[in-house]
């Protein structure tokens, strides 16, 4: 493995559409959680939170998952560009996690009176599993650039994903539950309006992660190009 | 406003600022992305001059 990228092109041709599409479909997520949506008979207004808190939680987790997915392509056929699409899909994961427990940490403050309950299992797994990638960007900013450091981050990435299914289904299992259920065998606990209003939501935040991710990655790999140009004109 | 309003409006204030201040980071790094182009175009010229004026 190569430590630039030769030859590889900083693709964003096509980010200025998908960026509008993006404001477009997060503008009508807003549109439908405050205006199409039935306030809720049991939360009220504060349920509307859940529009954004629950498709940013999944968005952190399909980015864990996609990050995952890129460090065993890495593995599997050593090409150095899966080292950066797994990062930066890392940092969208940490990025979408964080909001996760704010928005979260928000919701929980105007439903149960409480910032946060450590003797609340999920809550506790969702921010172990945010510290995990956290630690993430320590253990690979403590390595020398290059295939060592590539692997050793692929490797943990990997180990991360599993707490992936440990934390969503921790909501699911635990016993003394406070957090809602809102997906349960029986379908969406949810009127078909604001279930709706969620599936606009969640299509919306999805796209944003990946514009986000998409903007990142061209910027790494112009900087990344620009570097190689300047050893190649210095030298 | 009620205290419920507020907590919403605090939720999705904080999804915005996030975006908002990744927004920024990303721009400030084009702009010196842009700066290192333009370093590296004035230095590719000031390498292709000699042998333009030799030629």
């Amino acid at each position: 493995m190569s430590t630039s990228y030769p030859n590889r092109p900083a693709r964003g041709g096509r980010l200025p559409a998908l960026a509008a599409v993006t404001a477009l479909l997060v503008g009508l997520a807003i549109v439908f959680a405050f205006f199409v949506a039935p306030e809720d008979a049991d939360q009220g207004i504060s349920q509307r939170i859940f529009y954004f808190h629950v498709p940013i939680a999944l968005t952190a987790y399909a980015c864990f998952g996609w990050a995952a997915f890129k460090a065993l392509l890495l593995l599997w056929r050593k090409e150095e560009r899966y080292d950066l699409e797994s990062y930066v899909a890392v940092h969208q994961g940490t990025i979408f996690g964080a909001l996760t427990l704010a928005t979260g940490s928000i919701w929980a403050k105007a439903s149960w009176g409480h910032w946060w309950l450590w003797s609340e299992n999920q809550l506790v797994l969702f921010l172990v599993l945010f510290l995990f990638y956290s630690a993430y960007f320590m253990l690979r900013f403590s390595i020398e650039e290059g295939p060592r450091r590539a692997n050793i981050s692929a490797v943990y990435a990997l180990f991360g994903v599993v707490l992936v299914p440990v934390s969503f289904l921790a909501i699911r299992l635990a016993e003394n539950v406070i957090h809602p259920t809102v997906f349960t065998r029986d379908g969406p606990q949810m009127t078909g309006t604001m279930f709706l209003a969620f599936c606009v939501a969640w299509v919306a935040i999805t796209l944003l992660a990946y514009t986000l991710y998409r903007v990142e990655l061209a910027g790494k790999r112009l900087d990344a190009n620009l570097r190689e140009l300047r050893e190649a004109l210095t030298t | 406003m009620s205290s419920g309003e507020k907590y919403v409006a605090a939720a999705y204030g904080v999804v915005f600022l996030v975006v908002l201040a990744y927004v920024v980071i990303i721009a400030a790094k084009l702009a010196r992305l842009e700066r290192e182009t333009a370093e590296l175009a004035e230095l590719a010229r000031a390498r292709s001059a000699p042998s333009t004026s030799n030629g």
